[in-house]
């Protein structure tokens, strides 16, 4: 599914990271969550409000810039981590990230384990179904009814690829650009990109969605 | 009581320098959510009020601060993760203990998951 024949197995056997900080939060959500005053499903039902609150969210910019600037859309779509890293995002290390098109004719979705390496700063906050992996096996399997469960039907003359994210390469969906945003700037145009419409679970909003 | 962000708002109104945006909290890192969303859960539960809440959080701020904290904003986020393990213990839910083992079982968990899988904690993670 994931369909890359790169060879970037250079950090295969590395071992996963979690800062001092994330530690500590981790220890303290389980035992909050073991002596029963948490529910980690309520706390993530809670967290996903926030969804468009956290962090830089990176990628609407980087996006934007693709919509507005041909040249820069290029270069994204040729090798995007020297691309994202020209607007001033540094990645953490060892991240590769890869920008994938959607067009009428392919839409790209992407699913992800949820790695202590996920891209929070590009994508923002993951979606809280990436937990599950019945849910995932399901995208891969049902990509097209997942996309329903969302709300969202695609046409039938697209086609869909489900992409896996690896230990070595993440993925950034550069959704279409909605019509009637011609003469927007990237900063307007930034606001229409959503979290989902960056992992392909959703389409950018339309004009009229953003004041 | 429900858990909303309702009760995610009427937190940021009640304690003092939470960092926001005209619609409520906003956060540097998905940690910081996290431990904004349990202390707010915990207050749900009853377990402390705001006003004490805030109260810890400024005696926190206020010794990091004696100790040399720039108090930059950055550091919010940390100052409410060390409130948030003091009062827990001090309402006797947990110990400092237990906070340091699971804290190291955590640490084990990542150490043995390779890169690119999910860390997920296991009984054996908290070794002797």
């Amino acid at each position: 599914m994931t369909g890359h024949d790169h060879d970037h197995h250079h950090h295969e056997n590395e071992h996963s990271e979690l800062s001092e900080t994330e530690l500590r939060v981790r220890a303290l959500e389980t035992i909050l969550t073991e002596k029963g005053y948490v529910d980690p499903a309520a706390l993530d039902l809670l967290i996903e409000t926030y969804e468009t609150k956290v962090g830089p969210r990176n990628g609407a910019r980087v996006v934007a810039r693709a919509w507005a600037d041909p040249a820069y859309c290029a270069r994204l779509l040729k090798d995007a981590t020297p691309a994202i890293a020209e607007l001033g995002y540094a990645g953490r290390q060892g991240e590769h990230i890869v920008a994938l098109e959607n067009t009428p004719a392919l839409h790209n979705m992407v699913v992800c384990t949820l790695c202590s390496c996920y891209p929070w700063p590009v994508l923002g906050l993951p979606p809280v179904w990436y937990k599950s992996a019945s849910y995932r096996s399901r995208a891969v399997k049902d990509p097209r009814g997942v996309l329903a469960d969302f709300g969202f039907k695609l046409p039938d003359g697209t086609d869909i690829r489900v992409w896996d994210s690896t230990a070595e390469i993440r993925y950034l969906v550069l959704p279409m650009r909605p019509v009637g945003t011609e003469d927007w700037s990237e900063e307007r145009l930034a606001e229409l990109v959503t979290r989902d419409s960056m992992i392909g679970t959703g389409l950018a909003k339309q004009p009229h969605e953003v004041s | 009581m429900p858990l909303d962000s309702r009760a995610a708002l009427d937190a940021t109104n009640a304690v003092t320098g939470i960092p926001r945006d005209a619609h409520g909290p906003v956060f540097r890192e998905p940690w910081e959510a996290q431990a904004f969303a349990m202390a707010v859960t915990l207050h749900a539960r009853g377990l402390f009020t705001w006003k004490e809440w805030a109260a810890a959080l400024a005696d926190e701020i206020k010794s990091a601060q004696a100790s040399g904290d720039p108090d930059t904003g950055e550091t919010y986020y940390r100052h409410w993760l060390a409130t948030l393990e003091k009062l827990i213990s001090a309402k006797g839910v947990t110990t400092t203990d237990t906070l340091h083992r699971y804290r190291d079982a955590w640490d084990h968990a990542a150490d043995r998951t390779p890169h690119g899988s999910p860390i997920e904690l296991r009984p054996d993670d908290f070794g002797n």
